[in-house]
Order: C-alpha cells, then sequence, then structure tokens
C-alpha cells in the first residue's frame, strides 16, 4: 500500500487493518508522552490547497507524534491560477525529498493526479465532493469503540449528500464494514443518481429517527440557500436539523456524529451538541490515531512485511522426546 | 513538369458516394481524369490493397492561430489533417480574437497559404462570440464563410438567435449552434449520472443539450432558416433532429468522434485528457450515436480538434480544458474501434461506407456552398473532371497510436498507446500529394 | 502462534533469502520446556528476593505466552503472581526504514514502573536489537529501578552489548540457522543452500 486515495471499493480488510493498527496508536497516545521514534527521518508534507487548519493539524500531530518531520505548504488558490499547474507544484515539493504529501483539495481527484506524477506516497485530506478517507477512517474507529463493531448497525447520514465528500467515503466505509445506511436529505442535496450506492434514502428524518443506531449529521453549507437547493436555512433546519425535540426520540444507545465544524442552531441544536451521545471530540482525539496508523502503514518500511515472508507453517510439527542436539 | 501533376493510383478499391468498385485512379491537374481498371501514367502511386475515397473534410477544427500557436498553428493543424487523411477542414472562429469581421477571414485566409490542405474559415455569429450584435454575415459571406457559429458558447438569447436565422436565411449562409444551456450546465464537468455522483464532479445533465435543440428546431422552424447543431452528443437530441428532418426542416448535425468512442465511465481516473464538450456521454448514448452512424443517419462526424498545450491539461479535472488533438487520428479511430475488422463480428459494427460517408461526402455537401466561384467541383463521387481530393486508405496497416510522433502541435488526447488498425497512404489536395507513403509533404 | 504443519505446501520451505530449509531438529520438547521455565522462575525470586516488585513483561509476539507461563510458576513458589504486561516495539525498531514491522498486538503495562524491577521475556536472544529497541520503548512508560532479561533459547550472534540475565537454554547455532521457541519446543534448522550474505536469518520476534 503506497497511497491513501479513497475507501471507495476498498476491501473490508484493508479497513479493519487500519482500524487495528489504530489500537495500537490509541495506546501510544495515551501515554504520559504520547510519541514514538516510529518514522524518525521520514519527512511528511501538508499541501493544502484549500483552508482547512482542523485537518492539517490533526495530520501535523499524527506525524510528530510518530517522530516525522513535518513541512506546512499552503497554496493559496490564486498563486496557483497565476500558471504555476497541480504538477509544477507537486514536482517543487518532491524535489524537496518529501516521503509522504498529505494534500487537500477543492477540485475532485487531485490527489490521484498527483499519484500518477510522483514518487512519493500521497494521502488524500479531501479532494472536492469525493473522498476525505481519513475521515471514514476516524468515523468507523470512533463507532468501532462505542460499538465494538460497525456489523448491523443502522446510520442515518442526514443532510448535504451532494456536496459532501464525508458522505462518500462514509458511505462505503460504513457498508464495506457491515453498516446499514440510509441518506436522509431533500432530493435537492443529494447526488444527481444514487445507482450502485449501497444505501437507503429517506426524505423523513423523523421516520428514520427511532430506528437508527448513529445519526450523522453533515455541515450545511450557509451558501446552499442562495443557490436555491433550499428555500431557507429555518425551513432546512424544520425538516433535517437534529432539534431538542428530535434527539428525545432517539434510541437510547444511539450516538451522535459530525465532521466539523459543527452550525449550531443549524444541523444540530446547542443543547443536543453538548450531550453525551455526541461523540464529536472523541472524532477530533481518533482523527489524530487513525492518522497515525495511516502515515505508520504508508511509510513505515517499504519491503514486504517479514512476517509474510516468513511464515509459521514453514516448520514441521513438533516431535515429543526428541533429542537434544 | 507538367508529369508531376499526372499521376495514377494503382491498385486500389474505390469508395465513394455512388458505392466500391475495383478500379485505377488517373489524376491530373488538379482533377481525376479516367477512373477504371488499366490505366497507366508514367508515375505510378502505389495504391494496392488500398480504399480510395473522397478527401475528408472537418466541420469542426480547432486551429489555435491566431491566439494560441504554442498549441497550433494553422499550418501543424493541416499537416495533422492532411495524415488523417483530411483535404478540406473548416476552422472554428473561436481562436483570441474571434473570427467576426472581413479582416480576422483575410489574416486566416493568408496564414492557410500552402497549407497541406485546404483550410476554411468560419465565422461568429456574434461579434466577439458575446452573444450581443450580429457579425456582418453579408460581407463575410461574400468572402466564402458559408458556416457561422458562437463555438463553445452559442446563442442562448431566443430572439437574437431568430434574428440570425432570419438574416442568414437569405444569405445562404448555416448557423450553426453550440447546443448547451449554460444555466443547466453550470459548474458541471462531466455527464450526470452515476458516474459524476461517484466522482464528486458537477454535471451536465444531457437535458442541457435537448432543451436547446427542442427549442432551436422550433425556431427554425419559425424562420426557415438552414441549421446545423454543433457536437450533439444524447440520443434523444439526435432521434429529434432527425424526426424534424422527416418534417422536412433543412437541419443537420454532427457528432465528435470522441463521443462515438469513449464514455463517462472514461473519466473516473480523473485523467483530464477524457475531459471533452460536451461531455462524454452514457454508455447507452454512445450506443446509439454509433447506432445512428450505422444507419447512415448522421449527417457528420467531426474531429472536433482542441489543440491544447501541456499545461492546460496538467490540472485538476474540474480546472482543465476539454478537447483533445484529434485530426490525425479520427479516421484511424473511426476504422479500428468502430467498423467490423478482420477480427470477426463485433456488436453495433459501422460499415466502411457509413463511417466514410460521415466523414466526407456528407460533411462536404453541408459545405457546398463555400467552392470557390468558377470552380467545377463536385463532392463525393470519384469521377471523371471531380477535384482530385481523395484519401488514400490502407485498412490493414496497424499501428500505434503515439501522440509524440503526430504532427499536432498538441499532444493531449486519451487515446495515447491504442493499437490502430487502418492508416492514411497517400492524400492527394487538388491533384496534388500532400501524404506520400504516410509522410507529408510540406 | 502454533506450529501448524501446511500439507498443502509442496517442496521444502523457503527462506526470506533464498535458499531452502533443511528439516527441523528437535532441540527442546515440551517438557523440556517446562523444566527450563521452572528454574528460570526459581532464578528470578533468587535474584529480586522475592517478585513484589517485580513486573514481567513479554516482547509481542513470542515473548508473551512465555511471561505468563513464568508468572505462573512464580505463582506456584511465592505468595502472588507478579503482574504481566506486554510489550510491541514494532514503533522502536532501527530498521524500519529497511522492513516494514507491524505491530501484533497492542502494547499493554498494566503497572506503573517507576521504581519496580521489569524482567523482559523473550523466547530467542539473537543479535539483540529487539532487547533494544524494547529498553527504548520501556523508557516512554515510566523508569523502572532495574531492567533484566530472560530468553528461553540464547543462539549467540550479538550485535550489541547485551546480554540475558535468566537463559532456558545456550545453543550454540551458525547465522545460516533458524531457531523456533514456544512453550512446546525448541526447533532449529539449517539454510542448505543459498547462503545469503550477511543478512543472517529471520526468526520470531528476534527479527534483525
Amino acid at each position: 500500500m503506497k497511497h491513501l486515495l479513497g475507501v471507495i471499493g476498498q476491501p473490508r480488510a484493508m479497513l479493519e487493518e487500519l482500524l487495528q493498527l489504530s489500537d495500537s496508536f490509541a495506546e501510544v497516545n495515551a501515554r504520559a508522552i504520547p510519541k514514538v521514534p516510529a518514522l524518525r527521518g521520514r519527512t511528511v508534507a501538508t499541501l493544502f490547497f484549500e483552508d482547512s487548519t482542523r485537518t492539517r493539524l490533526s495530520f501535523e500531530t499524527a506525524a510528530k507524534r510518530l517522530s516525522a518531520d513535518t513541512l506546512s505548504f499552503s497554496v493559496s488558490s490564486s498563486s496557483v491560477k497565476k500558471g504555476e499547474t497541480l504538477r509544477d507544484t507537486a514536482l517543487t515539493l518532491q524535489a524537496m525529498r518529501i516521503d509522504a504529501i498529505v494534500v487537500r483539495h477543492a477540485s475532485s481527484g487531485a490527489p490521484w493526479q498527483l499519484a500518477r506524477w510522483l514518487d512519493c506516497s500521497v494521502i488524500n485530506a479531501g479532494d472536492g465532493w469525493h473522498e476525505h478517507p481519513t475521515q471514514a477512517l476516524l468515523d468507523c474507529y470512533t463507532l468501532r469503540r462505542h460499538f465494538g463493531s460497525l456489523d448491523g448497525l443502522r446510520i442515518a447520514i442526514v443532510g448535504d449528500i451532494k456536496h459532501s465528500r464525508v458522505a462518500r467515503s462514509d458511505v462505503w466505509a460504513f457498508t464495506a464494514l457491515g453498516a446499514e445506511v440510509t441518506l436522509v436529505a431533500p432530493r435537492t442535496l443529494l447526488p444527481p443518481s444514487l445507482e450502485g450506492w449501497p444505501v437507503q434514502v429517506s426524505e423523513d428524518l423523523d421516520r428514520v429517527l427511532g430506528s437508527s443506531d448513529v445519526v450523522y449529521l453533515l455541515r450545511m453549507q450557509r451558501e446552499r440557500q442562495h443557490e436555491a437547493l433550499v428555500p431557507s436555512l429555518r425551513e432546512y433546519t424544520a425538516r433535517f436539523g437534529l432539534t431538542r425535540d428530535r434527539a428525545e426520540r432517539l434510541a437510547d444507545r444511539a450516538v451522535v456524529l459530525h465532521p466539523g465544524p459543527m452550525n449550531r442552531g443549524v444541523e444540530i441544536a446547542p443543547e443536543v451538541a453538548d450531550l453525551d451521545r455526541c461523540l464529536v471530540l472523541d472524532q477530533v482525539a481518533n482523527g489524530v490515531t487513525v492518522r497515525m496508523a495511516v502515515l505508520y502503514k504508508l511509510l513505515a518500511g517499504s519491503a514486504a512485511d517479514p512476517h509474510d515472508a516468513v511464515g509459521d507453517e514453514a516448520w514441521g510439527p513438533i516431535r515429543s522426546g526428541g533429542s537434544d542436539g | 513538369m507538367a508529369d508531376l501533376h499526372t499521376f495514377v493510383l494503382k491498385g486500389a478499391s474505390v469508395l465513394d458516394a455512388s458505392g466500391r468498385r475495383s478500379a485505377d485512379v488517373l489524376v491530373r491537374d488538379g482533377f481525376v481524369a479516367a477512373v477504371g481498371e488499366g490505366l497507366d501514367a508514367p508515375r505510378v502511386l502505389d495504391a494496392a490493397g488500398c480504399i480510395i475515397t473522397p478527401g475528408l473534410v472537418d466541420l469542426n477544427a480547432g486551429l489555435g492561430e491566431p491566439g494560441a500557436e504554442e498549441a497550433e498553428t494553422v499550418h501543424s493543424a493541416a499537416r495533422a489533417a492532411a495524415l488523417g487523411g483530411y483535404t478540406t477542414i473548416v476552422g472554428r472562429a473561436d481562436t483570441d480574437p474571434v473570427v467576426d469581421s472581413a479582416a480576422s477571414v483575410r489574416e486566416l485566409r493568408a496564414l492557410a497559404e500552402g497549407a497541406a490542405c485546404r483550410v476554411l474559415p468560419s465565422a461568429s455569429i456574434t461579434v466577439g462570440a458575446r452573444g450581443e450584435r450580429l457579425t456582418p454575415m453579408a460581407e463575410l459571406a461574400a468572402l466564402g464563410v458559408r458556416l457561422f457559429a458562437d463555438d463553445g458558447v452559442g446563442i442562448h438569447d431566443a430572439r437574437l438567435l431568430r434574428r440570425a436565422f432570419e438574416y442568414a436565411a437569405g444569405l445562404g449562409v448555416v448557423i450553426c449552434q453550440f447546443a448547451q444551456e449554460p444555466s443547466l450546465a453550470a459548474g458541471g464537468h462531466l455527464h450526470e449520472g452515476p458516474w459524476s455522483a461517484r466522482l464528486g464532479i458537477g454535471g451536465i445533465p444531457a437535458e442541457a443539450e435537448e432543451v436547446v435543440v427542442m427549442r432551436d428546431l422550433a425556431l427554425a422552424r419559425l424562420t426557415g432558416a438552414q441549421l446545423h447543431f454543433r457536437t450533439l452528443s444524447t440520443a434523444a437530441s439526435l432521434a429529434m433532429v432527425h424526426s424534424a428532418r422527416r418534417r422536412g426542416l433543412p437541419v443537420t448535425a454532427e457528432v465528435a468522434m470522441a463521443n462515438l468512442l469513449l464514455v463517462d465511465e472514461d473519466c473516473a481516473g480523473f485523467d483530464p485528457a477524457t475531459k471533452f464538450r460536451p461531455p462524454l456521454r452514457s454508455a447507452e448514448d454512445r450506443r446509439a450515436l454509433v447506432g445512428r452512424l450505422a444507419a447512415g443517419e448522421l449527417d457528420a462526424v467531426v474531429s472536433a480538434h482542441t489543440p491544447h498545450s501541456v499545461q492546460d491539461k496538467e490540472v485538476p479535472f474540474d480546472e482543465a480544458a476539454p478537447g483533445a488533438s484529434m485530426l490525425q487520428w479520427t479516421l484511424a479511430l473511426g476504422l479500428s474501434e468502430l467498423t467490423l475488422g478482420e477480427g470477426g463480428p463485433q456488436a453495433n459494427a459501422v460499415g466502411l461506407a457509413e463511417l466514410i460517408g460521415a466523414l466526407s461526402w456528407k460533411p462536404a455537401s453541408i459545405l457546398h456552398g463555400t467552392v470557390p466561384a468558377g470552380t467545377a467541383l463536385t463532392y463525393g463521387v470519384i469521377e471523371s473532371g471531380a477535384a482530385a481530393d481523395l484519401a488514400v486508405i490502407d485498412p490493414t496497416a496497424t499501428w500505434i497510436l503515439d501522440p509524440a510522433a503526430g504532427a499536432s502541435r498538441s499532444r493531449t488526447t486519451p487515446f495515447a498507446g491504442r493499437s490502430l488498425r487502418g492508416r492514411v497512404r497517400h492524400t492527394i489536395v487538388g491533384g496534388e500529394p500532400m501524404v506520400l507513403d504516410g509522410v507529408a509533404q510540406r | 502462534m502454533a506450529a501448524t504443519p501446511d500439507e498443502s505446501r509442496t517442496g521444502p520451505p523457503t527462506p526470506p533469502d533464498g535458499g531452502v530449509f533443511s528439516a527441523p531438529t528437535q532441540v527442546m520438547d515440551a517438557g523440556d520446556v517446562s523444566r527450563a521455565l521452572r528454574r528460570m522462575a526459581h532464578e528470578i525470586t533468587e535474584r529480586n528476593h522475592g517478585v513484589e516488585r517485580v513486573v514481567l513483561v513479554g516482547l509481542v509476539t513470542g515473548g508473551v505466552v512465555l511471561a505468563e507461563e513464568l508468572a505462573a510458576r512464580l505463582a506456584e513458589i511465592e505468595p502472588a503472581a507478579p503482574p504481566v504486561g506486554r510489550l510491541d516495539v514494532s514503533f522502536y525498531r532501527d530498521d524500519i526504514a529497511l522492513r516494514r514491522v507491524m505491530p501484533h498486538a497492542v502494547t499493554d503495562i498494566p503497572v506503573e514502573l517507576t521504581g519496580r524491577v521489569v524482567v523482559l521475556v523473550d523466547d530467542v536472544l539473537f543479535t539483540g536489537r529487539t532487547v533494544r529497541a524494547a529498553l527504548d520503548a520501556l523508557n516512554d512508560h515510566g523508569r523502572p529501578k532495574a531492567v533484566q532479561l530472560a530468553v528461553l533459547v540464547d543462539r549467540g550472534h550479538r550485535e550489541l552489548p547485551i546480554r540475558p540475565d535468566f537463559v532456558g537454554k545456550n545453543l550454540p547455532t551458525s547465522r545460516e540457522e533458524d531457531v523456533r521457541a514456544g512453550l512446546d519446543g525448541v526447533q532449529l534448522r539449517r539454510r542448505t543452500t543459498g547462503v545469503a550474505g550477511d543478512r543472517g536469518a529471520v526468526t520470531g520476534s528476534e527479527a534483525r
């Protein structure tokens, strides 16, 4: 595994391996000094074409806890518009002998293009409306820690699915791990086609609410009302917001997730955001953990796993009473 | 020297609008002098096993010049075209500046002097293709401009389009519409459907094209003007055009080769080379387009050649400029991917005559009025007295598409590395071999 | 970790560096291992005057089960068994750039180590690099009063100044040999062809 570009279509085993690896880093993060020398001498660059302080800090923290050097490269869209192509920018970074590039880009697919041009590892930290694989991993990890497993969990993803890379990655990761996903949104906020998506769809949050183990709220961008996708934020909140009233009708064991930053009062009522069942802060903490696992998986060593090379099956059976030769 | 202008193409079969037959073709002083068995001349061009067809005619070729000479010039485009079997290409007016005045038409004519094939200008419908004032169409028509188009933009104001139709109808020129409703296509870079949804890229619905086709057919009926649709891409668009023509409307439509070969799923790797305008459509749309071609119902297949410099495609998919370098490869791609090969049966295979017709004599007939006055050219039939604009195609030659080996300055293509079957051996333009044994002579 | 013969496998096993291994030779059987562990338990309690302050820490993976077994033996001769932890040293290896080393189990140190005597337990002691990594890892969990090392087999070929405090069996080997040690016994096998330079064999958790 050289790159982490997306989770769509990834096999369950790959996701589970990363989640299991995350357990080791959760132990590291629980220590008084949460740092190991695993990636000493490696350099991880964050290349953000779109501002996201939260995600960038999470990756940089993860890299530092693995003792990697970090380098932050923020590219304002204006300087790119001056004529430097995506490829130029990438090759410039590569010339600095980077081992991994963590890239955030407003254009879907940009990390795939970088991976074609570069020799180093590429980690997708969110591309356009397309994918946000480490968010999906941290969401899965959060749910796995809370429920033990995602198998059979009923998850409602509520809000602007159409423009959400989080939703796209989550749908495929959740279902690959055995959960059932229902998308809850007005038709205007759904992708134009859901052909091939392993989901159910509802326009009625109240009908889905009581039977959901997880309510995953997406951020509602204010611009959407100007694009006539919703008449007003007020109407959106009335139909799809997790209001106090709706929160009371959640199942006892249900939890609430949100990729942050939250629009309190729009997709989530302020009081609901502070409930114990709202796992937003767990998600943030787990974000560092799973990103450590991803960095370690991609950057620790390059040859095949020696545990694969030296299989125990190469040994014969133990014979009792053998000589002490 | 006169001998150089007399030669015979030997050993081929002739395929034209009248059918296919085994014959040699004698060319003298720019015209076909004789067609028949056992012709001879001191100069013989070997055409053994080849097919001689009327030269290909492209109604939709981006020239790059003026404005983007680093990506293409008139001469490099013409050389690529000649190597691709074209004897006439019509340059799109979407250059920088736009071809919208007598001066810019004359400039293009001057640039085309000495090019490897005939390069004819088209002009925009409105000044600067800004959709405000009409260009001096009568003056431009007098300079030989036959096709008018606001390429890549289209005319959205229905009243303005009506006026353009009415004004053009009296001049015997053709209004070409680029059919895409901008408000429905806004923010789109890919056919709207399962793949745009999956890839998280804004979609351009088929209906963005179809609503324009629907409206413009009504306006064409209202005005009686000749209407030609640029690069239609959906099954429903072509069905509407087809039924309008059966009702007697003077309407034609072209389809870009890329839309006959590729579909939206081909964009799944986010390779900007697969970005086209109109977008690559669904597999069903592609099947319908190929079906129309096979049934002889397409008026023209165009290259929609769009030169780009490399950096135009080294950006993310949604920022990349649409289109590809096509002139040199269009015929070979069509022969390889659409017609029945030696390899056996193939679903929806297109007949050779249908493919060549849509690349040659059918677009030529749309362009018919651009023949310079005083010449007695007939299009589509290779017979004594016809202009010697000929393509000699070796249908069995196999080769690999290598953009770096192409004559075009622009090398962006999603087809790099494809195995091709069928290659142009000679291209004769006005009786002069511009391509001999696959080598451009200019 | 049970050694399961793979019947579907045809031909001799292939070492990671190429070449072919000979059939394994039995060096200790389960009874021998059991006796060695009992002796080591006695040595541990004797050296530390009991086990009140002792923590056994098994190195993942081969040392974990041995540490548990040692704790059980100590419980037979002492009032209470010492606490047992496990340590995965993957993140501390000095050869991460050369080879991918994935953690096999989550580190679990059940008690505060500061002021205690930590007995590191592993199956085979070879180059000493795993133990070096373990000493680094321990550092991040506190400051023990002393660290001691118990191994079931010491096969020699140290590359670092490290020596064991408690040894089940000293087993002279060549670099071309490979050792496997567990509760069910100890086996030795030899690379018969295609010796790969100075990399040596890789065995158990004692990967170089």
